[in-house]
C-alpha cells in the first residue's frame, strides 16, 4: 500500500482552468474522499494520479517517487470508473483476469484462478463468473469493477464516483461494504464524489474542492462543524446551513433580518477572537435551532417530513430558517412557536473574505 | 387487423420489386435458348446447366454449335474481381479503422478540415476524374494492373471507411482503453484487445459497403484495364456471340457474380444487424 502526494498541481484544458495549484496528500492506508460540485476538478485530479492525464505544472509522487511522465500501466494504481467500464465482449471471469494477463503482470493461469476465487468470494460474485457484463445488475457490475481493481493488489485505489449510478438503497449498502473492504485490505483509497453524505460516511479525511482549488482538508466532523469558508459551509450538510447577516453593536450581535440581538459573550467562538469585523455572517446548522424554548418567536411556514426527522421552514423576522426537529415534535403549519439558537454551535464568517473567523 | 394486412401487402410489394429481377436473372441462366426469348415469358421450363458449362469452358464443342467463338474469359476475370475487390476492401477497412481511431481519440491538427477534405473526394462523380486518372495511370504504368485498380478502389472507399468507422469508434467510450492502460496494457494492446472487439460490428458493416462498391465498379474497370487485370463487370457486359447477345451466358455470369457478396454478407449478418442499428442501442 502506498501514499500519494500532489504538489502544486495545475491543469488546463484549453482556456478552462481545471486545477489551479492543488496540494493533496493521501496517507498510507487512508480513505481520502475528494468532494466537490460538478466541474471542481475532482475527476481531473484522479486522472492525473493514474497517469491518464499529465499535469501542466506541479508534481505527483506515489510512495515518494516522482510519477510525472510515467505511463499509467507502470504506476500500479487501480481505477474504478463511474460507469464501471466492464469489457462487454468478455465474461466476468475474463474481465477479472484481464489485468493479470497483461504483459505487465504476466500471472500464471493457475494463480489467476486462485486470486479470482479469493476476490470473488470477498465480493460475493462467485455465481456470476461465467456471465457477460450485460447480464448483470448495476450493483453486480459495480462489484465486478471493484474486483477487477482488487485482483492485482494495486498500491492505490482510485475511484471516480463509483456509487453514483446505483439506486439509493444499494448505494447505502455498497457504502458500508466499501468502507469495511478498505479497512480489511488496509488499502489506500482515493475516492471522488459530489455527494456529501458519501464523503461524510466514508472518508477518514475529506478534501473539499471547488473550481480547481482546495477549499478545506479535514476529518468529516471538522469539515461539518468548522467549515473554513462559506462555500464549504453551504456545500456540506443537508438541509443547507442557515446563513444570517449580523452586525456588531456595542457588545451585541444584531441580526436585522431576524430582528434579534444577542450578547457577544454568549457565543463561545466569538470570545476567542481579538478583532471582530463590523459585519459578520452567522452560520447556524438546522439542528442547532431549537423550537419551543427561548424568547424569540416564529411562524411555521412549511414542514418537510423526512421520515427520521422533520425539517421545518420557520418564518422569523424577514427570513425563512431551516430547522431540523425530531419526528415526534408536535408542530403544525401556521403555528407560532418560540425558538432559540444553540449559541455554542454558531459559526462566524467574515463577509469580505468569506472565511471563517478564528 | 387492416393495418397488418396493408403492412403485409406493402412489404410484399417491396420484396417483389427488389427480388424479382434477381429471380429473373437466375431463372434465365438455367433456361434453354428458346425459353429465354419466349413470349409470353416462361415461368416453367426445363432447366439446363449449359450456360454455366460454357461460362467455365467445360463443354467447348457443344458451345461452338451455338455460335460461341473461342473460350469464355469469365474464370480469370472472376478471380481478378475477387483479388481486387477483396484486397481493396481489406486495405480500406484496416487503414480506415486506424485513421478513424486516431481522429476519434487524439487531437489531430486541423481535424475538421482534414475530415472534410477526406469526404470531399467523394463529391465528384467518378466520370469527371476518369480521363485524368487514365493519363496519370498511363504515365505510371498502372494501366491494366491489379495494383492500379486496388489503389483506385481504395481511394474511393477509404474516405467512406474513415467516416463510418469514426462514428462507430466515437460510440465506444474512451474509458475502455483507459481502463486497460491503467490495468497494465499499452495503448496498442488496449486497441487490439478492447476497442477492436467492440468495433467488430462497425468493421463488418464498413467491409460490406466497401466490398459492394469495389465489386460492382464498372467504369474504372472498363477504362483502366484491358486484359490481365480486367474484372468481371465489364467482362460480363461484353459477352457476345456470333448471333447476337448471349443472354444465357450473361445471366449465368451475373448469377455467379452475385454469390461472393451474398455469402460474405450472410457470414457477417450477425454483426451487420448490430452495426446498422449501432447507437440506437443504449450502452
Amino acid at each position: 500500500m502506498a501514499e500519494v502526494l500532489l504538489e502544486n498541481v495545475v491543469k488546463n484544458f484549453g482556456k478552462i482552468k481545471a486545477l489551479r495549484g492543488i496540494h493533496i496528500e493521501v496517507k498510507d492506508g487512508e480513505f481520502l474522499v475528494l468532494l466537490g460540485p460538478t466541474g471542481a476538478g475532482k475527476t481531473t485530479t484522479l486522472r492525473i494520479v493514474s497517469g491518464l492525464e499529465e499535469p501542466d505544472e506541479g508534481n505527483v509522487y506515489i510512495d515518494g517517487v516522482l510519477m510525472n511522465g510515467v505511463a499509467p500501466r507502470d504506476r500500479n494504481c487501480a481505477f474504478v470508473f463511474q460507469n464501471y467500464i466492464l469489457y462487454p465482449h468478455m465474461t466476468v471471469y475474463d474481465n477479472l483476469a484481464f489485468p493479470l494477463r497483461s504483459r505487465m503482470w504476466r500471472v500464471e493461469e493457475g494463480e489467476i484462478r486462485k486470486r479470482i476465487e479469493r476476490v470473488s468470494s470477498i465480493l460475493k460474485i462467485q455465481h456470476l463468473l461465467k456471465r457477460r457484463p450485460d447480464r448483470l445488475s448495476g450493483g453486480e457490475q459495480q462489484r465486478v469493477a471493484l474486483g477487477r481493481a482488487m485482483v492485482r493488489n494495486p498500491r492505490v485505489f482510485l475511484m471516480d464516483e463509483p456509487l453514483s449510478n446505483l439506486d439509493a438503497k444499494l448505494r447505502e449498502e455498497m457504502r458500508v461494504e466499501l468502507k469495511s473492504l478498505q479497512k480489511n485490505l488496509h488499502a489506500t483509497f482515493f475516492f471522488v464524489t459530489h455527494d456529501h453524505v458519501e464523503a461524510m460516511t466514508l472518508g477518514d479525511r475529506v478534501v473539499v474542492l471547488n473550481q480547481g482549488l482546495v477549499m478545506q482538508v479535514g476529518s468529516p466532523e471538522e469539515v461539518y462543524a468548522r467549515p473554513h469558508n462559506l462555500f464549504v459551509a453551504r456545500f456540506i450538510g443537508a438541509p443547507e446551513i442557515n446563513l444570517l447577516e449580523g452586525e456588531m453593536d456595542a457588545g451585541f450581535v444584531r441580526c436585522r433580518s431576524l430582528r434579534v440581538s444577542w450578547k457577544i459573550e454568549d457565543f463561545p467562538f466569538l470570545r476567542g477572537i481579538s478583532k471582530i469585523p463590523e459585519k459578520v455572517f452567522l452560520g447556524v446548522r438546522p439542528e442547532d435551532i431549537l423550537l419551543g424554548v427561548g424568547s424569540e418567536r416564529g411562524e411555521v411556514y412549511l414542514i418537510e417530513d423526512l421520515g427520521v426527522d422533520k425539517v421545518v421552514r420557520l418564518r422569523a423576522g424577514e427570513v425563512l430558517l431551516r430547522v431540523r426537529i425530531s419526528q415526534e415534535a408536535p408542530v403544525r403549519v401556521g403555528e407560532s412557536v418560540s425558538y432559540d439558537l444553540r449559541r455554542e454551535k454558531v459559526i462566524f464568517f467574515d463577509p469580505m473574505t468569506e472565511r471563517i473567523l478564528t | 387487423m387492416a393495418r397488418k394486412i396493408i403492412k403485409g401487402v406493402l412489404i410484399g410489394l417491396a420484396l417483389f420489386f427488389f427480388l424479382f429481377p434477381i429471380y429473373w436473372i437466375v431463372a434465365t441462366s438455367f433456361k434453354q435458348w428458346p425459353d429465354i426469348f419466349a413470349i409470353p415469358p416462361k415461368f416453367i421450363f426445363t432447366s439446363t446447366a449449359l450456360h454455366y458449362k460454357a461460362l467455365f469452358n467445360l463443354n467447348l464443342e457443344e458451345m461452338a454449335k451455338f455460335g460461341q467463338a473461342g473460350k469464355s474469359l469469365f474464370p480469370p476475370r472472376f478471380i481478378n474481381s475477387i483479388i481486387i475487390a477483396g484486397l481493396s476492401t481489406l486495405l480500406s477497412v484496416v487503414l480506415g479503422t486506424f485513421s478513424a481511431y486516431a481522429f476519434s481519440r487524439f487531437k489531430v491538427k486541423g481535424e475538421g478540415d482534414l475530415l472534410f477534405f477526406i469526404l470531399s473526394t467523394r463529391m465528384l462523380p467518378p466520370i469527371v476524374v476518369g480521363i485524368p486518372f487514365f493519363v496519370l495511370y498511363r504515365a505510371l504504368h498502372l494501366i491494366d494492373t491489379h495494383v492500379g485498380l486496388i489503389l483506385i478502389y481504395m481511394t474511393f472507399n477509404l474516405p467512406f471507411a474513415v467516416w463510418l468507422m469514426k462514428g462507430f469508434i466515437d460510440e465506444i467510450p474512451k474509458e475502455f482503453e483507459e481502463a486497460a492502460m491503467v490495468d497494465g496494457y499499452t495503448r496498442w494492446e488496449a486497441f487490439l484487445k478492447v476497442i477492436l472487439p467492440q468495433a467488430l460490428s462497425g468493421i463488418a458493416a464498413t467491409a460490406v459497403f466497401c466490398l459492394i462498391t469495389a465489386w460492382n465498379e464498372f467504369f474504372f474497370a472498363l477504362i483502366l484495364t484491358s486484359e490481365r487485370a480486367r474484372t468481371a463487370p465489364p467482362s460480363i457486359a461484353a459477352v457476345q456471340g456470333t448471333s447476337g447477345i448471349n443472354w444465357g451466358q450473361i445471366a449465368a455470369g451475373v448469377t455467379v457474380f452475385l454469390v461472393p457478396v451474398v455469402v460474405f454478407t450472410f457470414l457477417v449478418r450477425k454483426y451487420l444487424a448490430r452495426g446498422l442499428t449501432f447507437g440506437v442501442i443504449k450502452r
